[in-house]
């Protein structure tokens, strides 16, 4: 049953964008209300490049509240560098743990081995060379050694499985209640974010085009021109789904991965530190323009987050409930 | 292990017309039921793919040495006419990253590694005088040429944005069904059903003749390794296989008979292709790889001038690889959102296959211990084998964590990972074997001098190709990207420098091959000396047309 529920959602879902668009053509000069959702589908050439946050000044009808200026982003944060050698920095909980199981734990881990087996290997090669020794032993079995190089990495991967399985939990763990819901879509090629606790409706982020980017001190291929804005210091439910293809949503510097699949509403719950701008990029083939999908995740202080929320003309949460009737109904009915 | 008493005829005179009594041209190489011919066949055939599929490869390196779109909208114009758009080249490089996928997995090592060498020594290492079924084992050579030509030809005929399938070696749905119109996917599929069917074939060919048709005295316990890597080889290619044909059949009745085996909106899920292909495709890598492993057992064997050390374990060690290889194939899948449980099993599952895997290193380590090495070229490629294969065992290791596999997945770590358990595992086994075997194949040495030259330079080369890859995934690049970021640039430059010292170092690969076959010094029975002791080293080089007329008859030794 369960499953035939979400397929249901999912079918809804993947219909928004459509029936967004549709709205859009038939409401374009009657109403207000819809409005934003008008200037949303329209956008996916179109893009804020250096204004500053996505839908700025579609908002009419809400109340005159100026969004955050677009961050800059800061070098070496939320981005990888060039010749870098190493995961990028962590800015949520489970990064931490995660990027600590594997530079403390596993990475050394590996290093030790593959050196043990070189130079054991340099060591036999040289000794037992023909030269040095013409007549080979005819020694083929050894038990005790034999239990020795089976049991040892049975224990040594129990020691890298307790950790391991410590952080599947962790990253498992729910979004407390109070989490901030908030809807991702993959399509070929850019990503729809929606904010149903807000009553914002799904807007569009493509690629921003290249000399845009620069302009913009952004890094080309990295850079959307509508960024996923998030509150910093709150915990965040995404929702992940795909309306075409499957596509995958990933931010490393937050630990983030997750497959945007049609059909399935895929769920993680996400932290962020500190607020800043966290770059990412589709990584689930998705078609031709699969490298030119990018991902920003724009962390702002959670005032700073309401205020941005209040400029969509969304809604704070608690009082979304309200406002959800005077919303389009599409959006809804899924919540 | 056993002494080998083989009271063969083969190469004695007076049986000589009955032995080597070859058929005319055509009937020999095309209606073939010899199973050395055929593993001839195959052999050259892996060759002609691999230098398609690795020429692949070079474009792909090409295009990515530095960021922004290089070449690929020229070559989009060549294959696409001169209005390509730039999303047709970007189609383009999808096609790429299929096309030298499938050609590398289905028509380079599968063929070489159990259609080439695996008729080549199979038969004659159990002491057969051929296959089981000459003449389906001649079917199996022959569905790989329309299996090949329909892979290739996929490519000129429209699959979605552009010509050719651009789905990726793993075709998942959605993107290979409502997001690849045309018929390059279908191409591609029936292409896979064809050497799907011809892989099944052989198998049930290999499973029969090792069953069946060891020589007296030969007991499974006493089968050299690489014959012990093939039947478990072929029991995962019989039992994965359908898995895959039935997955791939299912995305061809969605794409062209409406059925929703894989769409949600029909009641179906995408998911259900990514656990059918990757219970397939998990076997898989271990059907590359387990040939690789008998054939670097037995090299080690020859060349430290010592058994085997730990024969059981080594042979056991590659059934449970085989065994456990069947149920791990989620870690494939560790970010389609399964849940916590299932994760946790999948990474547990897949950290034991670590064990068997260190059991078979630490026993070649054990088998050149207290020998007397001499460093041919087969040993060094099987010396390097041990080595890199152990540096993309470990990185598995790393992946096999569902939770830190959560930045890593599709990313370049796992394009190093796999490169260097197959690119520099299975295709450094390949090597191994060929120079191993080359001598007795074709009954003339090849030139050491240039085999120690191509094994140092392909070294270097692929080290400095796969291993800055590991960098590029560690800070986040996602792997089928044409273009990336600026700061991807120094290692992905690196990358491509050392794909051209790989090329350079397969120049003097076929300048050896070519030389040798020209030119090379008469091949004895066994140049090995006393280290090789398997009954392929009892016979001439090459072979008789037909050996072992009357059966070889194997004794216990002392020693085992």
């Amino acid at each position: 049953m369960k499953t035939v529920k979400s397929l249901v959602l999912a079918g809804l879902l993947a219909l928004m964008p459509a029936l967004a668009l549709n709205g859009s053509a038939l409401a374009q000069d009657n109403s207000v209300a819809a409005a934003p959702a008008a200037d949303n589908a329209a956008a996916p050439a179109e893009s804020a490049s250096n204004a500053t946050a996505p839908t700025a000044e579609a908002a009419p009808a809400a109340p005159k509240v100026a969004a955050p200026p677009r961050m800059k982003p800061t070098e070496g944060i939320g981005m990888p560098m060039p010749g870098e050698i190493t995961l990028q920095k962590q800015f949520s909980p489970t990064g931490h743990t995660a990027r600590w199981l594997h530079d403390v734990l596993l990475l050394p881990l590996i290093t030790i081995i593959s050196v043990f087996v070189l130079i054991l290997m340099l060591y036999v090669m040289w000794r037992y060379r023909r030269s040095a020794n013409p007549v080979p032993s005819k020694t083929s079995h050894n038990t005790l050694i034999e239990v020795i190089w089976t049991v040892l990495p049975v224990v040594i991967l129990l020691i890298v499985a307790v950790p391991s399985i410590g952080l599947l939990a962790d990253q498992y763990k729910p979004a407390p209640k109070d989490a901030l819901t908030v809807k991702v879509t993959g399509y070929q090629w850019y990503w729809g974010y929606e904010y149903p606790d807000n009553a914002i409706p799904e807007y569009v982020s493509n690629l921003l085009p290249e000399d845009k980017a620069k302009a913009n001190g952004e890094p080309y291929l990295l850079a959307p021109d509508n960024r996923l804005v998030l509150p910093a210091g709150r915990p965040v439910k995404l929702i992940i789904t795909g309306a075409d293809v499957i596509h995958a949503f990933a931010v490393p510097s937050l630990w983030l991965k997750m497959d945007a699949v049609p059909g399935r509403l895929n769920e993680k719950s996400v932290f962020i530190e500190k607020p800043g701008v966290y770059y990412g990029q589709c990584s689930e083939l998705c078609g031709a323009r699969h490298g030119f999908m990018p991902i920003a995740i724009e962390a702002l202080p959670p005032e700073q987050f309401d205020q941005w929320v209040l400029s969509q003309g969304g809604s704070l949460k608690g009082a979304a409930e309200k406002t959800a009737q005077a919303a389009p109904a599409a959006t809804e009915k899924k919540i | 292990m056993t002494t080998i008493t083989a009271d063969h005829h083969g190469d004695h005179a007076h049986d000589h017309h009955d032995a080597d009594h070859k058929p005319a041209f055509f009937q020999r190489w095309f209606m073939s039921t010899n199973h050395k011919d055929i593993g001839t066949l195959y052999l050259i055939f892996a060759i002609v793919a691999g230098i398609i599929g690795g020429g692949i490869s070079g474009l792909m390196r090409a295009e990515l040495a530095h960021p922004g779109i290089q070449y690929l909208h020229t070559w989009a114009m060549m294959m696409d006419g001169p209005e390509a758009t730039l999303d047709q080249a970007y189609h383009l490089w999808n096609v790429l990253i299929t096309a030298h996928g499938l050609i590398m997995v289905f028509f380079m090592v599968m063929p070489a590694m159990i259609g080439g060498f695996g008729n080549w020594f199979v038969p004659i290492m159990i002491g057969a005088p051929d296959m089981a079924f000459p003449r389906m084992n001649n079917v199996s050579f022959w569905l790989l040429i329309p299996a090949f030509v329909l892979l290739l030809g996929s490519t000129f005929v429209p699959g979605g944005t552009g010509n050719g399938a651009g789905t990726g070696w793993t075709v998942y749905a959605p993107l290979s069904t409502s997001g690849s119109a045309g018929p390059a996917v279908d191409m591609a599929i029936l292409s896979l059903h064809i050497a799907g069917a011809s892989s099944i074939l052989g198998a049930i060919n290999f499973i029969t003749t090792i069953l069946n048709m060891r020589a007296p005295g030969m007991t499974l316990h006493k089968m050299p390794l690489f014959v012990w890597s093939v039947l478990v080889t072929a029991f995962l290619l019989l039992l994965a296989l359908p898995v895959l044909a039935a997955a791939i059949t299912m995305l061809l009745t969605d794409r062209n008979f409406g059925t929703t085996f894989y769409d949600a909106a029909g009641g179906g899920d995408p998911e259900l292709y990514q656990h059918l292909f990757w219970f397939f495709g998990h076997p898989e890598v271990y059907i590359m790889i387990l040939p690789g492993f008998g054939i670097v057992s037995q090299i080690i064997s020859t060349f430290s001038r010592k058994p085997v050390f730990g024969y059981l374990g080594m042979a056991y060690a590659m059934v449970a690889i085989g065994v456990v290889g069947f149920v791990v194939w989620a870690h494939h899948m560790f970010t389609t959102g399964m849940s916590v449980n299932v994760k946790m099993y999948f990474t547990a599952a897949t950290m034991v296959i670590a064990v068997p895997t260190g059991i078979k290193i630490f026993s070649w380590i054990a088998t050149i211990w207290g020998g007397s090495i001499s460093f041919k070229t087969p040993m060094m490629w099987a010396l390097g084998f041990i080595f890199l294969f152990t540096v993309g065992g470990v990185t598995g290791v790393v992946l096999a964590n569902g939770g830190v596999d959560d930045v890593l997945h599709d990313t370049y770590y796992v394009v190093a990972h796999f490169h260097y358990v197959l690119s520099l595992g299975a295709v450094f086994g390949l090597f191994a074997g060929f120079y191993y075997w080359f001598p007795k194949m074709s009954g003339k040495m090849y030139n050491e001098f240039l085999g120690h030259l191509h094994f140092w330079v392909f070294f270097i080369g692929v080290n400095l190709l796969f291993f800055p890859m590991h960098f590029l995934g560690l800070s986040g690049m996602p792997r089928r990207y044409p273009d990336y970021p600026a700061a991807f640039e120094h290692w992905n430059w690196v990358a491509t420098m050392g794909y051209m010292v790989m090329a350079s170092g397969m120049v003097i690969f076929f300048i050896n091959l070519i030389w040798s076959l020209a030119a090379g010094r008469k091949a004895e029975g066994n140049p090995w000396g006393e280290g090789a002791t398997t009954l392929e080293w009892t016979l001439s080089s090459p072979p008789p047309f037909h050996q072992f007329e009357t059966l070889p008859v194997i004794e216990d030794s002392v020693h085992h």
